[in-house]
């Protein structure tokens, strides 16, 4: 080796100390940046076979997340809803950050399987079949929720996890919580509010606090007084026995 | 008899360092490149986006995910296009030129090795400067495209409320085109950049061509799963020394390109702040200033 070598080897050397820390703070300013949040197991390696698992290590993870997302819309295409959850699984491990992966993997599974698996022809005990529905509604929750951890700074998810307690859980209080989360969020629709006071107008023993926050609402202006929120706020005026001169709604006559 | 003289102009002293010299360099490898028929590719590319755009539609996904695929693919050819440019046109240069033995002729006239290098270099970025610009303009003409075609879509849905019409548009115009789009475009052209300054240090003490290649896809390699081994350094758990010394090295050695790997993130809509940004960047320049100084180094005392 000659001289210029070393000294060649060397500079690259001297470079490497001087960037190994910094490089160590800046991957960590990424992170509390929420980027590099893909995990790689060797679990993932063995289901999406080693090409993919190459390609997406050499940065083109989102190829491969894209990739996986296709073969879970064909697995849909042949209602193999099981099969679908573990693509489901390795997509969103790809891309935690994609709000969309979360979103639809638990539409997938809260909305399409937990149907599928009700009225599945193969199982004639409705006990299983039930059983089998409120196992997908799991699997969808557990989307949402880890969905949430990955992206605590997006509305999407608590919405979508108020429609799945809603539709699916028909948990009206955990709801209204969720709706109520995304309210928070300065970019989040004007109807995270509102569906949060409805959902809580259904829960026992929050009658008093969803009734203050249905008037607020109403108070608000016209845009607010939609239909859903003038039927509830009647039917908390009536269960509460708010005196007449006291309501903020009079329904019109019959 | 004529009182005129010939005069001869003034002889301009040499100087050391000319970017004048370089800039011909430069225009001369460009023009070198273009003749090789490089550009081709980007007729591939844009073949790559049309089949993206209309194969998404056949999956009857929702337009955020037809938006998804048609960035994902477009970026990624971005990025799979351009690095393959830089390796491959840079670990030609050199050989190239000693092999046609236009290198003799250029050093024989009074123009420093560094200028030679540094011409050479700046005309592979040029290449890929141009490159990443024409797809970029062909991506957005994509993205543009489609998303036209989604909001005409929700404006004539008779479903939805005049709310509900109002978030689903913006909804559309945040999954395309934002300004999010340039930091990606920007660290795929770094990347590229970073690789075609390493290929070209591994050419200056590369015996051919092939071995160049070879060195830089495998330097590609490791460079996106460095941080790992960074990674598990720092880690609590107990490392032996040669696991440890092996891990450092690599660390010392090769770049870590998953760095300059934030485009899946932003696609997905994750922000990156201007200071990070540019404390990513300014890194890639580092990585591209300290290269190209030992490639100079290893080149200057290179025997021809």
């Amino acid at each position: 080796m000659r001289k210029h070598h070393v000294a060649a080897l060397l500079i690259i050397a001297l470079f490497g100390v001087a960037k190994f820390r910094f490089e160590q703070r800046l991957t960590e300013e990424h992170r509390a940046a929420y980027f590099h949040g893909a995990r790689f197991q060797l679990s993932m390696r063995q289901q999406i076979g080693q090409s993919e698992f190459i390609a997406a290590l050499s940065g083109f993870r989102s190829l491969v997340a894209d990739y996986l997302w296709i073969k879970a819309e064909i697995a849909w295409e042949h209602t193999e809803y099981g099969r679908m959850a573990l693509l489901f699984n390795n997509v969103t491990a790809l891309e935690p950050r994609n709000t969309m992966f979360w979103d639809m993997s638990a539409w997938h599974m809260g909305w399409n399987a937990s149907v599928y698996a009700f009225r599945n022809p193969k199982e004639p005990r409705e006990a299983l079949r039930v059983k089998a529905q409120r196992e997908y509604f799991r699997i969808a929750e557990d989307f949402l929720l880890r969905g949430i951890a990955n992206n605590p700074d997006s509305y999407v998810l608590y919405d979508r996890l108020g429609n799945l307690y809603k539709d699916k859980f028909e948990d009206h209080l955990k709801a209204s919580q969720a709706y109520d989360k995304a309210a928070t969020f300065p970019n989040s629709p004007s109807y995270e509010k509102r569906f949060a006071a409805y959902h809580l107008s259904y829960c026992e023993g929050h009658e008093r606090e969803a009734y203050d926050r249905l008037v607020k609402l109403y108070k608000m202006g016209d845009n607010e007084r939609l239909p859903t929120l003038l039927t509830r706020l009647n039917f908390l005026q009536e269960k509460l026995n708010i005196p007449a001169d006291q309501r903020v709604y009079h329904p019109p006559e019959k | 008899m004529s009182d005129s003289v010939n005069v001869l102009p003034a002889r301009t002293p040499h100087k050391i360092f000319s970017p004048a010299r370089v800039a011909a360099i430069a225009s001369n490898t460009l023009l070198e490149l273009v003749r090789l028929k490089v550009f081709y590719f980007l007729l591939i590319f844009a073949l790559l986006i049309i089949a993206a755009s209309g194969f998404t539609s056949v999956f009857e996904l929702q337009f955020q995910g037809e938006f998804q695929i048609l960035k994902d693919m477009s970026l990624g050819a971005m990025s799979i296009f351009t690095l393959l440019l830089s390796i491959l046109t840079t670990s030609a240069m050199l050989p190239k030129d000693i092999e046609d033995r236009t290198l003799y002729t250029i050093l024989a006239k009074p123009v420093p090795r560094v200028e030679y290098l540094m011409g050479k270099l700046a005309g592979v970025f040029l290449l890929l400067l141009i490159s990443v610009l024409v797809m970029s303009a062909m991506f957005v003409a994509a993205l543009y495209a489609k998303q036209q075609w989604a909001i005409a879509a929700t404006m004539h849905n008779g479903a939805l409320t005049p709310e509900q019409m109002h978030y689903g548009i913006l909804d559309i115009k945040a999954h395309t085109f934002t300004m999010s789009l340039v930091p990606c475009i920007t660290l795929i052209y770094l990347t590229s950049a970073l690789m075609a300054s390493l290929t070209l240090l591994i050419s200056t003490f590369a015996t051919s061509s092939i071995f160049t290649i070879f060195i830089a896809t495998t330097a590609y390699f490791i460079g996106n799963v460095e941080s790992v081994a960074r990674e598990y350094y720092y880690s609590q758990t107990s490392v032996s020394q040669v696991a440890k010394i092996f891990l450092t090295a690599l660390a010392l050695f090769f770049p870590d390109l998953q760095l300059f790997n934030l485009i899946d993130d932003i696609v997905a809509g994750n922000a990156i702040a201007t200071t990070l940004f540019l404390k990513t960047a300014g890194l890639g320049c580092v990585y591209v200033t300290v290269y190209s100084f030992v490639a100079y180094v290893i080149f200057a005392f290179k025997e021809l």
